[in-house]
This record gives structure tokens, sequence and C-alpha cells, in this order.
């Protein structure tokens, strides 16, 4: 299960001259298990910030969350999260960082590395094991991100514009790979970006958000069956109507 | 064999003649110019008092007592402050309380202690070992600390995602290995410190033998070819412990760094 509710939440940020910026202005979501969802707005909007509080890296002003009925407080396991910039440790290799999180759950390490194998299959890897983050591809090194995320078993995986430094044809490759690893998978996955392409491609669901201070402009379900065509008709509809969204925001 | 040796020959031919030709220098500036062995031994006198003092093997056991002091100075230093630099580093109530200390202390100069290291540990390897000590500590703990203080964030908040969380396995698992590289530096330039920590204690009496005491010993004797000997070892020992050291950080420390430009 991974059910995702955000009861109307607040973040505002005080900077040093004591001035304060609404980041975040009473969000609320509800978000089924097993949902594909994108966030999109203007850059500033406060999206990462959602999802940063969705990890348990930063904590709402007012409103709460939970996950599965739990409240959500710091960071868990059970809540993964790929980063924007390359975040593998650069001092392990590729199968030592995806054993990193079942070995801080306890688990022994060559336990621990047995069970990392697996997940470097699923995102195609095997054969740079033993190699070190600096040896690896932009893509491949979000590939990697992903297979650690999941090492954990996530219930819910939150993704910051996981392919936002890739170039297009590596990016469209990962986004097909993702949505294969998230059907295998059954997780919920809650996935920022700046791209409507991506957004329309991947999502069940498209929260759009205002500019600064983020609310909730507009939840777009995108109905469209997998896979879906890139330049549909549909697709194309649903791309427009986004756009012409996020061009209000824009002028306000 | 000795096609290895024509080839390292054939790498190395300018290094070899660039030394060969400030041997022959040398040489010819003593012997024709200067002509005064106080002054400036030559090459060859040089040579020869090398052959003595290895013959003798006077020159053994004072590289033996150096290591002491030194080996003494810097395995305290590397106890003492990598600890203090990465609670320094991780703790910001710890580095409030600890630094205005450590800056007072820092800027005495390790050799402004001798007097109290005679009078604490008298003339013996703890002694010349202690202001060892106290030329290596501080580039570790700062190097340390300033490792820590720039560990990348999205490293440690990807861990504390994947599960770790206490700050013991945060320390652990990601501030020290990426702070990694700047502990060797910080190791690399206290040794360089310390090293010329260990020559003036000696000289100045705190250890009854060692490299350095040799060397203020010969001057008295106004043997200065002994004297240069002496410096030279010290020279090509200094390079040879930050060689062996850099080749042992960067095969098996630092072997994930070696995409990056250093």
């Amino acid at each position: 299960m991974g059910r995702v509710k955000v009861n109307s939440v607040s973040r505002t940020f005080k900077k040093e001259d004591g001035l304060s910026t609404g980041a975040l202005d009473n969000v609320s979501l509800e978000i089924q298990d097993g949902e594909f969802l994108c966030f999109i707005g203007p850059s500033g909007c406060g999206k990462t910030t959602l999802l940063r509080i969705m990890a348990g890296l930063d904590s709402p002003t007012s409103g709460n969350l939970t996950l599965d009925g739990v409240a959500i407080k710091g960071t868990d396991p059970k809540r993964g999260m790929v980063f924007q910039e390359y975040s593998l440790f650069p001092w392990r290799t590729v199968i030592d960082n995806i054993a990193f999180g079942p070995q801080m759950q306890g688990i022994q390490k060559k336990d621990a590395r047995r069970m990392a194998e697996k997940y470097l299959e699923l995102v195609g890897l095997e054969q740079f094991k033993n190699s070190y983050p600096y040896e690896l591809s932009g893509g491949m090194r979000q590939r990697v991100a992903i297979a650690r995320a999941l090492a954990n078993e996530p219930k819910v995986l939150l993704m910051d514009e996981p392919f936002g430094a890739l170039d297009a044809q590596t990016r469209n490759s990962l986004q097909n790979e993702l949505l294969e690893i998230w059907e295998k998978k059954h997780v919920t996955i809650l996935f920022v970006t700046h791209s409507v392409d991506e957004a329309v491609f991947l999502a069940d669901r498209v929260v759009v958000m205002t500019s600064r201070p983020g609310k909730i402009k507009k939840i777009v379900k995108v109905g469209l069956p997998r896979p879906r065509d890139r330049t549909g008709a549909e697709a194309n509809a649903l791309r427009n109507s986004m756009l012409k969204l996020l061009a209000e925001e824009r002028k306000g | 064999m000795k096609k290895k040796l024509t080839k390292s020959v054939e790498q190395k031919g300018l290094e070899l003649i660039s030394i060969l030709f400030a041997l022959t220098l040398w040489q010819l500036a003593a012997d024709l110019i200067v002509k005064n062995k106080l002054l400036l031994p030559s090459f060859t006198d040089a040579l020869a008092s090398f052959l003595e003092v290895i013959e003798n093997g006077v020159i053994f056991t004072d590289i033996w007592v150096s290591l002491i002091h030194f080996g003494i100075g810097l395995a305290l230093a590397l106890v003492i402050g990598i600890p203090i630099g990465i609670i320094m580093g991780w703790f910001k109530t710890a580095n409030r309380i600890l630094d205005p200390l450590i800056e007072i202390i820092r800027p005495i100069p390790p050799l402004a202690w001798i007097p109290f290291a005679i009078v604490w540990f008298g003339l013996t390897h703890k002694s010349a070992g202690f202001v060892v000590f106290l030329g290596a500590v501080f580039p570790i703990i700062i190097n340390t600390f300033t490792g820590f203080r720039s560990v990348p964030r999205v490293y440690v908040e990807a861990a504390r995602v994947l599960g770790c969380m206490r700050d013991r396995d945060l320390i652990r698992y990601v501030a020290l290995p990426s702070a990694l590289p700047s502990i060797v530096a910080g190791i690399r330039i206290s040794m360089g410190i310390g090293w010329m920590c260990l020559v003036a204690a000696e000289m100045f009496g705190v250890s009854k033998n060692g490299l350095g005491h040799k060397i203020w010993w010969h001057y008295y004797l106004h043997q200065m070819d002994a004297v240069l000997v002496y410096m030279l070892i010290l020279g090509l020992l200094g390079l040879l412990i930050d060689r062996s050291f850099r080749n042992y950080t960067d095969k098996r420390l630092l072997k994930w760094r070696s995409g990056e430009v250093i």
C-alpha cells in the first residue's frame, strides 16, 4: 500500500532579513496506492519543497501528511527518493551504492549485495556492478539511483526532476524503463518535472501548480492507455491545455 | 633486466642529464671557485663522508631514532586530530566550544614549546615526538574539519532517505568517506611540517640522537661534508615518506576519485 494524503500543507521560509517567503500555500491532495502522479509548475513554485516534505527532509509550517494513515515525520526507507543532481556515493561501487539501503536496515553486507543484484538487473546494468559512479554516464547514474531507491522496497518513490539533466534520447528511454519498473513493482510514484511532455507521457494525473506561493491550480487526469503515443492527437490536446495553464501563471 | 634499464634510461633521459649536470656544476664550483671545504664541500667530499657513516652504521641509528620521533608525533596527531576535526565539523556546538581554544594555541610555533617539552618529558623520544605532534596536529584538525563541512548536502540527504539516520552512521558511512580526500591532504601537509619540527627539535637538544641532532653535532665539529650528507638524507627520506603515503592513498583509499581532476 502507498496511499499519500496531504492535508492543507503550507511552508514558509524565513530569510535572514526577517522577511518570509511562502513556498507552499494550503496544498491538499490525495494520492492513490500505485498511482503515477506528476507535479508541474513554474520554477520556484514549491514543487520540490512539497516533494522534500513528503520525503521527510523538510517539514511543513502548517498542515500534515500521512502515508497509509500514518503521519509522515522525518525520513523513512518506506519513502524512497531520486534526486535531480547526481546523488550516488562516489566512493562506493555501483553494487555497494544499491546495497546501501538494505545495509542500513541492518542486513549483512553480503546479503545486501545479493539483494542489490536483483535491482541492478532491473535497470539493466549488471556489467557495471563493480564500477565507480565516475565511470558511468548521466543516464546510467540515474538508473543506479533508481535501483538504489527501490532496493529498500519503498511504498512511495519520490522523484525530483530525475531526468532533467539528461539528453532527449536518454530521457525518453529512461521514461519507458521507469514505466516498466513501475508496472512491475507496483509502487506509488510522485514525480516532479518541468517538462509537460514528460508529464503527459508518464502520469495518471498531473498536478499543475501556481507560481509562488505554490497552490494547486488544477489536477489534470491523463486518461490515455499505455504504451502512449508521444505525439498522438489526445496527447497533443492535453499538452496544449497544460501549456496554456502554465502560460497563465507566467503572466500573473 | 637490461632491456628494462635501457627503457627507463630512454624515458628518464632528460631528468638524468639534469641531475648529472647539476652535480658536475656543484663539483666544479667547489673545486675551482670556492676552494674551501667549510663553505662548500664538493660532491666527492659528501660522497666520501656518506660512505663513512654508512660503513660505521651510525646513520642507521640516526634514521631509526628520527623515525621513532616522527612516528610518535604523527600517530598522536592522527589519533587526536581526526576525532577533534570530525566532532568540530559535524556538531556546531562542539565547533563553538573548541574553535577558540584551538585558534589560540595554533599560532604558537611548535618550536616555542621545546622548553616545556624538555621540562615535561626530559631528553627522551617522547619529548621530540611531542614537538612533532604540535606541528602535525593542526593541519589534520583543520583539513578534517573542512572536509566534513564540505560534504555535499545531497549525499547526506540521500543517505537519510535510504534509512541512515543516526549521526554515528552518517559520519561513518557518508561524511568520513566524502571528507577523506581532504583528510589525506591534511595528513600530507602534517607530515611535511612534522618533518621540519623534528629536525628543529632534535637540533635544540630535545633528543640525544637523530638526524637533526647529528647535523648540529657535525656543525660543531666543522664537518660540513657530514652536515650536507645529513641534509640530503633528510630530504630524500622526506620525499620517500610522502611518495609512499601518496601511492598508498591513491591506490587504496582514493581509487574512486580517479575520474576527477585533482
